[in-house]
């Protein structure tokens, strides 16, 4: 039996189910909306799993399921060492979300990351603290700015309105996913161009111990991925 | 993941044993042993190291104390230590464990680094100009049996030339501070190199919001006019920088290359002459200078606290360890965290969990 783990809400497991419909692989949720368990039709010995898309990444780790959904930046955010858990299977093509850098818009003189850089330090100088970028994807944004040589700064938690951050003085610049920009020019909060950190999207994942099994393999071929 | 047989671990006595026999050189040498808390007020510390060695610390919250660090190192607690009692030559040792998180990017190693682990360290308040030959030869003894390869850097050197380059104090200013970050320092000096093209600040409505003030904008915008005012740095010192950075080999033969460069480089000449003191008196005592590799840019790979000689003691074989011993000049760190006192220091540690591997 192969354990199928998709997002349990929402346009992403709508999206997912049309994905694998369009190769002929029909996913439903069984009984009413508010059941988290699932039918698969079209192809046997796949079971669906209804989960939280945040939850996946540890769930394939941890073996409980063989394949999923869910997208990458999670996957690269919540495993350390992800490739040595995980295999990426095929990009899905939709639920696309930029992880970007922003900073006030207001700050004319910050156009990339050596601005962001010399206002960090700067800003040090001045107010005897580093420069806080608020987040929670402390990972991928941590060793993005040590690849790039960013000095100066700290990452501040931010779970939740972290766009609000700037405006309520816990942070001088943020980094969070973004696809539309909305919300962070609602925010005053302007995207540093040459800070892309990582552009994501729903994927599929095989576990890494499960990627080789024949069922797994068979599966995916009839996925045609 | 493949499975290959492993050696058996060492076992955590015989590590903590070989810690014990290093303290004892240490003691000899006239160190009064110290035992900083394990569990660390994390404000200080952490704005000190930075957020690659925050991203590697076990931070947790206290609900009285605030945020709390499990010991990412002793080199900071020793010297708050020592400065809050004055800044009065000292000479310190201490064992004890370190904790570092070990977070390896994309793949996990087949063998991952240790979580915690021993460090037996030395630190040295003094005034002595012997000093650095004096803890560099402590350490060469301690670690005589087990064949390691000894460098030696120095960031006098490389802060100097910087110093002494035909440019404005800006300039100079922003190049010292990016010297551990080889990139960015590059593309500076590159910057500094050429004509400054003109930027535009493109006006706009955005209401100005979060703690950095329109004031820091605005002069950062004439510091930024002004700057291009400056002129060019000519492409001799890029290409001179670059020759001092790559000075690398037995020192005897570095130090003559860094010699020959002092008669281009003026502003190194004190440094290479104090190098030269170094060497010679770690000749007088006992060690052939031809056997110590010196590497100008080893400093910008080590702890940014460094600010003169720095070193390391690598196990030749083991390509994937750590260095098994390390160490440098911290002068600065001392004014920093001294408020208003200050005293020359120099320092390192040695990891005994290795020492006890090799045994």
């Amino acid at each position: 039996m192969l354990k199928l783990g998709v997002p349990s809400k929402g346009r992403l497991m709508e999206q997912t189910f049309d994905w694998f419909a369009h190769r002929g692989v029909r996913l439903a949720r069984s009984g009413s909306d508010r059941e988290y368990a699932g039918r698969v039709e079209g192809a046997d010995g796949v079971q669906l799993v209804l989960l939280s898309a945040g939850e996946i990444p540890r769930e394939l780790a941890a073996g409980r399921i063989d394949l999923g959904v869910t997208g990458s930046d999670l996957v690269r955010e919540k495993l350390a060492g992800w490739r040595s858990d995980v295999v990426e299977v095929a990009p899905m093509g939709f639920g696309h979300a930029d992880l970007v850098l922003a900073v006030p818009a207001c700050w004319r003189d910050c156009e990339g990351l050596d601005d962001l850089a010399t206002i960090a330090r700067d800003f040090r100088q001045a107010h005897g603290f580093r420069l806080r970028i608020a987040t929670k994807y402390h990972r991928l944004v941590r060793a993005f700015l040590s690849a790039h040589e960013v000095a100066d700064y700290q990452l501040v938690d931010s779970q939740g309105a972290t766009e609000g951050t700037v405006a309520n003085l816990t942070a001088e610049a943020i980094a969070d996913i973004t696809s539309s920009g909305e919300t962070l020019r609602a925010n005053h909060l302007k995207i540093l161009p040459d800070a892309l950190i990582h552009a994501s999207q729903a994927t599929l994942f095989a576990a890494r111990a499960a990627a080789d099994r024949p069922e797994a393999r068979a599966f995916l071929a009839r996925l045609c991925v | 993941m493949t499975l290959r047989p492993a050696l058996p671990p060492i076992p955590r006595t015989a590590k903590q044993a070989a810690g014990r026999r290093i303290l004892d050189a240490f003691r000899a040498a006239g160190a009064v042993e110290v035992a900083p808390d394990i569990l660390l007020p994390a404000d200080t510390l952490l704005d000190l190291y930075g957020e690659d060695i925050r991203a590697r610390a076990y931070v947790t919250t206290d609900p009285v104390r605030g945020e709390v660090v499990l010991r990412p190192d002793f080199t900071v607690p020793v010297v708050q230590m020592h400065m809050a009692g004055g800044a009065e030559p000292a000479r310190y040792c201490y064992l004890g464990e370190v904790f570092r998180k070990q977070d390896q990017g994309d793949t996990r190693p087949e063998h991952p680094r240790d979580n915690e682990y021993l460090q037996a360290g030395f630190e040295l308040f003094s005034r002595d100009p012997d000093a650095d030959a004096e803890v560099f030869a402590m350490f060469h003894a301690i670690l005589a049996p087990l064949s390691l390869d000894a460098t030696m850097g120095d960031m006098d050197l490389l802060l100097d030339a910087v110093a002494g380059l035909p440019l404005s104090d800006a300039r100079r200013a922003a190049l010292s501070h990016h010297i551990w970050r080889p990139a960015r320092f590059e593309r500076m000096l590159e910057r500094f190199s050429r004509p400054v093209p003109p930027r535009s600040f493109a006006v706009n409505d955005a209401p100005w919001t979060g703690l950095r003030s329109s004031g820091a904008m605005q002069d950062r915008i004439r510091r930024l006019e002004a700057d291009r005012a400056e002129p060019v740095l000519p492409p001799i010192w890029r290409e001179r920088l670059h020759r001092l950075f790559g000075v690398a080999g037995p020192a005897p033969a570095a130090l003559d290359e860094l010699r020959v460069l002092a008669d281009h480089i003026p502003a190194i000449a004190e440094a290479v002459a104090r190098l030269s003191g170094r060497l010679d008196a770690i000749a007088g005592r006992g060690i052939d200078p031809a056997t110590i590799r010196f590497d100008a840019s080893h400093g910008r790979r080590t702890m940014e606290y460094y600010d003169g000689m720095t070193f390391s003691f690598t196990a030749p074989h083991r390509p994937d360890w750590p260095p098994v011993a390390s160490g440098g000049r911290y002068d600065a760190l001392t004014r920093v965290l001294g408020q208003g006192a200050a005293i020359p220091a120099v320092g390192g540690i040695i990891r005994p969990g290795l020492v006890a591997e090799l045994c």
